[in-house]
């Protein structure tokens, strides 16, 4: 016959037995050790200088002739906004044909087929901001995916499966940085991919190789001696809608707060 | 239990086995939960293949060189240095074989992307030597005068007095 006292001391032991041994798994977990020892693994991410940029739009010429986006359909994996501030306070930004041809006048587009001139004694600030997708380490277009046509690499890159998609639209929907669309030509949905073919093979992105004034570079974020690593290691760097907490992988420099 | 309650079990079991064996056909082999887990990583593997076959067509000034030395060398002396050779001549791809010969963009506005003067004081543009594309020499393709290879060398032919006042 066992005792009270015999009885709870018997059990505290073998719950005390089993969860050690429990937590000896949890602490020594393989899989676990192993990902964290391979610091070598790489997660893309891009650097965009907005103080070099000058709006040439050879960025989006290159990248759309290099992911064949039709030339003269009036979307792009990648564009560049023109920010001007008047000093009457009013922002007036554009982006005409995705920058493909660069800015060229001192006209804005402000929509609806209705153009501003703007004189240069009325400009307070103005400068370029190029775009492209953010690789966001939680990117809500993935999520949204009902049929798994649309995810992400284990080097950090968002891509879209065009045998898969079924073109329902909802992650054009959810990217909260607009930069998703049909593909007009496979009518599925396209993003940019940081041209996931070339930095695979050991070559930048095309906008990067084509901009002229090094505004765009591509690099490993993981490692602290790459150009773009250290950078964002060392330097003011800010991103793009922080607090949608998508965590975007596209820094940027010189950013200013009228930049949406 | 009663033949009323199997007979229906019957056909929702029939069903479920039914879509489990189209599935077996139509999901490609490698469709599954990947390295990002179950809510980022759940595709097709032989997609990521898909994107990293994608064909190549910018190959980077470097490319050039191989043959190119002599025009390469010379345009690394000026300041258009700074310019790839494909943001004017195209893409190369396969050049020579494929395409054979590739199209110059020699068009005015290709120059007027950087040179079309615009005073933004906060980006680089203000930065360079730029013109009023309706004041200087409208119309006139820019190559006709300026040699784009060698930017600060004499003009091609005088036939306009390219003057300094017009660039701002």
């Amino acid at each position: 016959m066992i005792t009270r006292r015999d009885f709870i001391k018997y059990s505290l032991h073998g719950i005390a037995a089993i969860s050690a041994a429990g937590a000896a798994l949890e602490i020594i977990n393989p899989s676990k050790l192993f990902a964290s020892k391979d610091s070598k693994k790489i997660r893309w991410g891009f650097l965009v200088d907005t103080q070099k940029c000058v709006g040439c739009g050879l960025c989006v010429k290159a990248c759309k002739n290099e992911n064949e986006i039709p030339y003269n359909a009036n979307v792009s994996r990648t564009w560049v906004e023109r920010y001007v501030l008047l000093k009457d306070g009013r922002v007036v930004a554009d982006s005409p044909k995705a920058a493909r041809d660069g800015f060229i006048t001192n006209r804005v587009e402000m929509g609806h087929g209705k153009y501003e001139d703007v004189k240069k004694e009325e400009i307070e600030k103005a400068y370029f901001v190029p775009k492209l997708c953010n690789q966001c380490e939680n990117p809500p277009c993935v999520q949204v995916c009902p049929v798994g046509a649309t995810y992400q690499t284990e080097d950090g890159v968002v891509l879209v499966d065009r045998r898969w998609c079924i073109g329902c639209g909802y992650c054009i929907m959810a990217c909260p940085y607009g930069v998703r669309f049909f593909h007009p030509v496979y009518h599925t949905a396209e993003k940019c991919n940081f041209c996931y073919h070339r930095i695979t093979k050991g070559l930048k992105s095309a906008c990067v190789d084509a901009c002229p004034f090094g505004a765009r570079l591509i690099g490993n974020i993981n490692d602290p001696n790459d150009q773009v690593g250290k950078i964002i290691r060392t330097e003011r760097v800010s991103v793009l809608k922080d607090e949608f907490g998508t965590k975007p992988q596209v820094y940027y420099l010189g950013l200013s707060k009228e930049v949406r | 239990m009663k033949s009323h309650i199997w007979r229906p079990l019957y056909v929702v079991i029939g069903m479920v086995v039914l879509i489990l064996i189209v599935r077996q056909f139509v999901v490609p082999k490698e469709f599954g939960v990947h390295e990002r887990g179950y809510m980022y990583g759940w595709h097709n593997k032989a997609d990521e293949r898909f994107w990293k076959e994608f064909k190549v067509k910018y190959r980077t000034s470097e490319f050039c060189r191989d043959c190119h030395s002599d025009k390469y060398s010379s345009i690394k002396q000026t300041p258009h240095a700074i310019i790839q050779c494909e943001n004017c001549h195209g893409p190369a791809m396969d050049h020579p074989e494929n395409p054979a010969k590739l199209a110059i963009d020699k068009s005015r506005e290709q120059c007027l992307r950087c040179h079309a003067y615009l005073p933004y004081q906060q980006s680089g543009r203000s930065k360079i030597k730029g013109i009023d594309p309706d004041k200087h020499n409208e119309g006139v393709e820019c190559a006709g005068c300026h040699n784009p290879h060698n930017p600060k060398g004499e003009h091609k032919h005088h036939k306009h007095k390219h003057s300094q006042a017009e660039a701002k």
